[in-house]
């Protein structure tokens, strides 16, 4: 098969290293070639972060090429904006409905666009907006949103759910496993 | 055997361990940070350690060495320059057990101040450098380089970049080695660098350097992958991966040691294609040797692929014309610059030199952000270290034509470890008037919480001793002005700076409390702010706190879940209109300096 491509960004403190590990492990033991690149050090400290996630037959780069990935995973709605153009033409984007202003637009210096859903509805083929952060909150810890994320990530890829919630039993440490459990159903069933 | 998902940092520590090596040691610094890390999880069969930096971490790598213990060091590329002195006095002196040092270096300065390439540093050293393209290659090739190391008594660099660093691809894991026994043999004429014995080492390492280069054109590392096209591709590093991606039909030859080039190797490669495009991170190192040995070529290298910045498939296809990426940017979005955390024991600091009016000479660490909008209290960051020095030679340039200026230097507790002392004993025995000030969370923090020897604690668990800067500053170094303050005290910090900076006498102010992040697991009472009282003032904003920002009606409002509720923000108010959510609730500052560090500062 072809490879595909997969970008998971967001804002540094949200969980989306352990998103994209979540997510490469799935991938490694479906039997894919997967490489993932990741963003440690400054950016980190409440900056943009990203994590790319490649897989397939046979992967080179671990990097995908811009206009050529095939899913992108926000954590943060602007976030989302920032990395569209990563999108193929037939690009699916899947969004958190949350807005975390930078601190420029904290401190009044900028403003956040109020547009940013419409510009994303234009450039990605496919947009999926879920509230993981409040589903997450609802369920107790709105720190488990990228678990929901996950899930719904999940929900489009044909990979068996049971493999899913076999790593996440894994990777989870066992007081977290049962809120993580129902963190990845809610994102799962969320689109259907 | 099994196969694990691994970064090329944690695959370099596990090549470490499979190689046999015994003695690991490193100072942090992304993007290598990781590697020790990770080979302090082999701690029941290697001992690893943080140095203070670079240079003493070579430097105890190579007395390691001396025993025939396999040894490895790690490091940022800017780490080496640091460490270049002893760098090139091991390329004479050689490996009795094996020696591998271990370069991570940043195209693209994604948390670096330059770019450079140290493949350089093997070419200017006289030594071998390997160049993995993923994470296998990188496991592989500590156990290569182990090899090499110990038949050609040679050091043997291995060179990762940020992406080879930080991604992650599945590696076969393997079994250990037994190591060799350490024992210590003198060997003056090797190891006793008098220009005697340097002169006869150097002999040696030119030998050296002919057989390495033989070693090269046959090694299985460097390898012809053939193509469907008379294109090929000369390709090192993670940039073959984007060859592969961009170049479907071409051949490859795919070097995983750059360095001695294997001449041969290359000339029986230019033969069989009729044009060869160069692909490498950074600077043109293969490609110079290429055009070299063929002149007659058709070669396309850093006269078209970009020198700065990252290589990836769509720097090469747009260098190519392939990619336009102008059709790809401009998404005009506002950017989300890194920021100082809520409740960052610096933010109080950096904010009273805002309202003193002074900027201060900076250093490397979380708290260069105190530069950027809307602290912006740090008009100079150049190198380790630098911050203490850069400011005194300013202060004497100053003096002599009879002027001077509020002057602050401000450091943390890592980089005053690792270089900053020296700088200071300068201002002392130079009769410097400047005030330091340094910056003590109790921890490495921007490269992700690594033990220093302020820490109380070593790289692998063990209980150390503490040393405290104060006492190392006023007893030691004989600073009599020398005072400690909370990290959270505002009114305290400013009062000292003030009075400190008038002072025409060295001074020091240590600036201690522990990274919030590291006890961050309490569930901390947030601020609140009453709306009736706050005048919209903005004040509180300009501590460029992540957790306050401005409502709807230009208001202060603060953000519970990110507060941890370290009030500096309710110090800074005037109208007193911030407040602890929960009065009677569990607040920050009821730990103590000193409980903290009792806990080992973790």
């Amino acid at each position: 098969m072809k490879s595909k491509s997969i970008l998971i960004c967001g804002v540094g403190g949200q969980g989306i290293l352990t998103a994209s590990d979540l997510l490469s492990d799935v991938l490694l033991q479906a039997g894919f070639q997967v490489k993932k690149s990741e963003v440690h050090g400054m950016s980190q400290r409440g900056g943009d972060v990203v994590s790319t996630v490649r897989y397939g037959d046979e992967v080179f780069s671990p990097l995908p090429a811009l206009g050529e990935t095939d899913t992108i995973l926000a954590f943060e709605k602007l976030e989302a904006l920032r990395h569209v153009h990563y999108l193929s033409a037939k690009g699916i984007a899947l969004v958190n409905d949350f807005a975390w202003p930078p601190l420029p637009v904290a401190a009044g210096l900028e403003k956040y666009p109020a547009d940013v859903v419409e510009r994303l509805r234009k450039k990605a083929h496919e947009l999926v907006l879920i509230p993981a952060t409040r589903l997450a909150a609802d369920l107790g810890n709105e720190k488990a949103s990228n678990v929901v994320l996950i899930g719904l990530l999940a929900s489009r890829m044909e990979i068996d759910k049971a493999l899913w919630l076999e790593v996440i039993g894994k990777k989870v440490p066992p007081r977290f496993i049962d809120l993580n459990m129902k963190a990845f159903e809610s994102g799962y069933r969320f689109a259907s | 055997m099994a196969k694990e998902l691994l970064s090329g940092n944690e695959a370099i520590a596990r090549g470490a361990w499979e190689a046999g090596i015994t003695f690991a040691s490193a100072y942090p610094g992304t993007p290598s940070t990781e590697i020790l890390e990770n080979v302090a999880r082999y701690k029941e069969d290697i001992y690893s350690q943080w140095g203070a930096n670079e240079k003493t971490a070579l430097e105890e790598a190579l007395g390691a060495s001396f025993t025939g213990a396999r040894a490895l060091v790690a490091m940022k590329h800017v780490g080496l320059n640091v460490a270049a002195d002893p760098l090139f006095s091991a390329s004479y002196i050689g490996a009795t057990g094996a020696l591998v040092i271990v370069s991570a270096d940043d195209p693209g300065m994604h948390s670096s101040q330059n770019e450079q390439d140290n493949r350089h540093y093997a070419v200017a050293a006289k030594m071998p450098v390997l160049e993995p393209s993923d994470s296998q290659e990188a496991k592989d090739m500590v156990v290569q380089a182990v090899q090499i190391s110990e038949t050609y008594d040679t050091p043997v660099m291995i060179r990762m970049t940020t992406r080879t660093s930080h991604s992650r691809s599945s590696v076969e894991l393997g079994e250990r080695q037994v190591p060799p026994e350490p024992e210590y043999k003198s060997d003056f004429a090797k190891r006793n660098l008098l220009p005697g014995n340097a002169r006869r080492r150097h002999a040696a390492v030119e030998e050296r350097l002919k057989k390495l280069a033989a070693f090269s054109d046959g090694f299985a590392g460097n390898v012809i992958i053939k193509g469907r096209e008379r294109v090929g591709v000369l390709a090192s590093g993670v940039s073959y991966q984007y060859g592969r991606e961009v170049f479907p039909d071409a051949w490859f030859l795919k070097l995983a040691m750059p360095y001695p080039f294997p001449a041969k190797l290359f000339q029986r490669f230019a033969s069989m294609v009729d044009k060869i495009y160069v692909l490498e991170e950074n600077d043109p190192i293969i490609e110079n040797f290429a055009r070299l040995l063929a002149p007659q070529k058709e070669i396309v290298g850093k006269d078209v692929f970009p020198l700065l910045g990252e290589m990836s498939q769509d720097a090469v296809g747009a260098a190519l014309g392939l990619k336009d990426l102008a059709a790809f940017a401009g998404n005009g979005v506002p950017a989300r610059p890194p920021s100082l955390c809520a409740g960052c024991p610096h933010t109080a600091f950096f904010f009273n030199l805002g309202v003193l009016k002074v900027q201060s000479r900076g250093d490397i660490g979380c708290y260069t952000l105190g530069a950027l909008r809307p602290l912006s209290a740090m008009d100079t960051c150049v190198d380790m270290g630098a911050s203490i020095t850069v400011q005194l030679g300013i202060e004497k340039a100053l003096e002599k034509a009879g002027k001077s200026v509020p002057q602050v230097a401000v450091i943390g507790d890592s980089t005053f470890f690792h270089s900053g002392i020296t700088g200071l004993v300068d201002v002392i025995y130079n009769h410097g008037k400047s005030t330091v000030v340094i910056l003590d969370n109790s921890i490495t923090a921007m490269t992700g919480h690594q033990e220093n020897p302020g820490s109380g604690r070593t790289l692998m668990g063990q209980e150390a001793r503490r040393i405290d800067i104060a006492t190392l500053v006023r007893d030691g170094l004989g600073i009599t002005h020398t005072y400690a303050v909370d990290g959270y005290d505002v009114k305290a910090i400013r009062d000292l700076l003030k009075r400190e900076m008038a002072r025409p006498e060295p001074s020091v102010i240590v600036v201690r409390r522990p990274c919030v992040l590291l006890y961050r697991k309490a569930k901390w009472s947030p601020m609140r702010v009453d709306k009736e009282t706050c005048t919209s003032c903005k004040v509180c904003l300009r501590l460029g706190c992540p957790a306050i920002q401005s409502d709807a009606d230009g208001k202060a409002l603060i953000n519970e879940s990110l507060c941890t509720g370290c009030g500096v923000c309710a110090q800074v108010c005037a109208f007193k209109a911030i407040s602890f959510v929960d009065e009677q609730g569990l607040h920050i500052h009821s730990i103590t300096l000193d409980s903290f560090a009792k806990g080992g500062g973790k």
